[in-house]
C-alpha cells in the first residue's frame, strides 16, 4: 500500500483526575493509520478504547502527547472526524432525511442529491419521511452513519456502534458497513469488544490491555473480502486475538489486579 | 385458512373494501370516544332537569338546564353575551400576551445562562408565591379599577407556567444530543435553533397550555374585583339581582371557552409534536 499516513498518534497518555486519586487511562500510545484503512480496536473493559476514540474525535482534549489528522493537530471536534456513538442519537423531531441533512438545507440541490445517494447506500429507501421512533435499532444506526458520511469525513470513528443490536442485525450491519467502506474508502476506526466483529471488518486489529490502557499487540488481517466467519483462516486469526487476551489475563493475575 | 383462489380472483375489490372500512372505522372510533366522554355529563344533565321538573329541588337556587339555556338564549339575542364575552376574551388575550411573552423570554434567558439563573430565578420564585388576591389591593391602589389592573393580574398568572416550563424544558435537553451537535460543529446559534428549541418544545407547549388556563382563571379574579364589562361583570350584576340563571351561564361560559382554548393548543401540539414517542394509554 502506498497510501499516505492519515492519523498520527505519538506518546499519547491520558490521566483521569478524580477525588479518589488519579487514574492512568492511556499510557504512551503510538499509532499510525493510513488513509483508507479499516482499523478495529479491541480490548477488555477499562482498557481505554473509548477514551482513545474520543481523543481522536477531539471530544476530549485533556491529554499528553500529539494527535494529528492529515498533518494538523486535533484541537476539537469537527466534521472531518465523523463519530458514531453506541446509540444512534438521532434528533427525534426530524424525519430520516432531515436527520441526515441536520444543519444543511434539503432545498439545496447538491445536499438533496447527496442525501438521496446516502439513503440508497445505507439501504433506507422508502423510509426518508419516517421519524426515528418508527425505525428499528439497526435502521436508526444506519441513519447515524449516513449523517456522518454526508459531511465527507476524513475518518469515521465508531464507538461500539453495533453493541446494542441482536446477532443477526449486527451481522447485517457489518456487511452494510463493509459495503460502504469498499465504495467510499473512508478510513474507519472501529472500537468493539466482539472478537468476530474485529476480525471480520479489519485490515488491522489493535489489541489494548487495561490498567493503564496501552497497546498489547497489532495484528494484521490479510484475508480477502468477503470473509467467511466459518473459514479456517478466519478461525486462526480469531485464536490469535484470543491468545493476546490470554496474555493480558496472565499479566493481570501476576500484577494482582484481578478481574 | 387458505383462500388463495378467491384472493387471486378479486384483488382490487378487496383492497378497496379494506380502504373504505379503514376510513369508517376511524370515524367510528372518533365518534365512540366522543360518546364515552359524553355519557357522564349528559346523564347528569338529565337527572338535574328531571329533579327540577318534579319539584325535588328549588329552581330558584338551582335552575334547571332548560331555564339556564333560556337565559343564555335571551342574553345572546340581546347581543349582551357577544359583547361581554368579547371584552373578557380581549382582556385575557392581552394579559396572556404580556405575561406569557415575558415568561417565555425570561425562561429562555434563565434556561440558557447559568448566570441568568443565579440572578433571576430566586426573585422570580419569591414573586411566584404571592397569591393574586394578596397583590390585587396593591395593583388597584396603584392603577385604579381600569383595564391596566385587570391586565396586570392576568399577566401575572400567565407569566409563571411559561417561565418555569421553558426553563426546565431547556435544562432537560439530552446531553448526548449536545455531543452530536459538537461532532457536527454546530455554531452556538444552530445549537439553539436546531437542538435546544425543538427538544424543549414539548415542555414549552405544556407551559403554554397552563399559562392560557391561568390567564383565563385570572380573568375571573380581575373581573369580579370590579369592572364595567365582561363575563365577570355580568355575573356580579346577576349576583346583586339574584338571577341564578345568569350566574350559571357565566360559570358554564368560563368552563366551555376555557376548554375550547385548551383544545386549540392541544391541536397545535399534535401538529408540531407528532414525532413524540410516548405512552398513549
Amino acid at each position: 500500500m502506498s497510501a499516505t499516513n492519515l492519523l498520527h498518534i505519538q506518546h499519547l497518555s491520558k490521566i483521569f483526575h478524580s477525588a479518589k486519586g488519579d487514574v492512568k487511562a492511556l499510557h504512551n500510545i503510538q499509532l499510525d493509520i493510513r488513509e483508507g484503512e479499516f482499523v478495529t480496536v479491541i480490548g477488555p473493559s477499562g482498557c481505554g478504547k473509548s477514551t482513545l476514540l474520543k481523543i481522536i474525535a477531539g471530544l476530549d482534549v485533556d491529554y499528553n502527547g500529539t494527535v494529528s489528522l492529515g498533518g494538523r493537530t486535533v484541537e476539537g471536534p469537527g466534521i472531518d472526524k465523523g463519530f458514531i456513538f453506541q446509540e444512534p442519537r438521532l434528533f427525534p423531531w426530524l424525519t430520516v432525511e432531515r436527520n441526515i441533512a441536520a444543519d444543511l438545507s434539503l432545498r439545496k440541490p447538491e445536499v438533496r442529491k447527496k442525501v438521496d445517494e446516502l439513503i440508497e447506500l445505507v439501504r433506507l429507501k422508502g423510509f426518508e419521511k419516517s421519524y426515528p421512533r418508527e425505525l428499528s435499532g439497526g435502521m436508526a444506526q444506519r441513519v447515524a452513519i449516513a449523517r456522518a458520511l454526508l459531511r465527507n469525513p476524513k475518518v469515521l470513528l465508531l464507538d461500539e456502534p453495533f453493541g446494542a443490536l441482536d446477532a443477526f442485525t449486527r451481522a447485517h450491519m457489518q456487511e452494510v458497513l463493509l459495503d460502504i467502506w469498499e465504495r467510499n474508502r473512508t478510513t474507519m476506526i472501529f472500537v468493539t469488544h466482539d472478537i468476530d466483529e474485529a476480525v471480520f471488518l479489519a485490515n488491522r486489529i489493535i489489541v489494548l490491555k487495561p490498567r493503564p490502557g496501552a497497546i498489547q499487540n497489532v495484528i494484521r488481517v490479510d484475508l480477502t473480502f468477503p470473509r467467511k466467519k466459518s473459514s479456517t483462516a478466519f478461525q486462526q486469526l480469531r485464536y490469535k486475538v484470543l491468545g493476546e487476551f490470554d496474555k493480558i489475563e496472565e499479566l493481570e493475575l501476576v500484577g494482582g489486579a484481578g478481574i | 385458512m387458505s383462500k388463495p383462489l378467491e384472493l387471486l380472483g378479486q384483488p382490487d375489490r378487496k383492497a378497496q373494501n379494506e380502504k373504505r372500512w379503514a376510513i369508517s372505522a376511524k370515524w367510528r372510533a372518533r365518534l365512540s370516544s366522543f360518546a364515552i366522554g359524553a355519557i357522564l355529563p349528559v346523564s347528569l344533565l338529565a337527572i338535574w332537569q328531571l329533579a327540577g321538573d318534579l319539584g325535588l329541588i328549588d329552581t330558584f337556587f338551582l335552575p334547571t338546564p332548560s331555564m339556564i339555556f333560556a337565559a343564555f338564549g335571551d342574553l345572546f339575542a340581546s347581543g349582551d353575551l357577544t359583547y361581554h364575552l368579547g371584552v373578557s376574551l380581549g382582556r385575557a388575550a392581552v394579559g396572556f400576551a404580556i405575561g406569557g411573552s415575558i415568561g417565555l423570554l425570561l425562561g429562555l434567558v434563565v434556561g440558557f445562562s447559568r448566570y441568568g439563573e443565579y440572578v433571576l430565578d430566586p426573585s422570580v420564585q419569591l414573586f411566584r408565591m404571592v397569591p393574586h388576591l394578596a397583590i390585587a389591593p396593591l395593583i388597584i391602589l396603584w392603577f385604579g379599577f381600569g383595564e391596566v389592573s385587570k391586565i396586570l393580574i392576568i399577566a401575572k398568572g400567565a407569566f409563571f407556567p411559561l417561565y418555569i416550563n421553558t426553563f426546565l424544558g431547556i435544562r432537560n435537553v439530552d446531553n448526548k444530543l449536545f455531543d452530536v451537535a459538537r461532532v457536527m460543529s454546530f455554531s452556538r446559534w444552530k445549537q439553539i435553533f436546531l437542538l435546544v428549541i425543538p427538544a424543549s418544545l414539548p415542555q414549552m407547549f405544556l407551559g403554554l397550555r397552563l399559562s392560557l388556563a391561568l390567564s383565563w382563571l385570572g380573568l375571573v379574579v380581575a373581573e369580579l374585583i370590579g369592572s364595567q364589562a365582561g363575563i365577570g361583570f355580568l355575573m356580579t350584576i346577576a349576583k346583586q339581582n339574584s338571577i341564578m340563571e345568569i350566574i350559571f351561564v357565566g360559570v358554564i361560559l368560563f368552563a366551555v371557552v376555557g376548554k375550547l382554548i385548551d383544545s386549540f393548543v392541544r391541536l397545535l401540539e399534535r401538529r408540531f409534536l407528532q414525532w413524540q414517542d410516548s405512552y398513549k394509554g
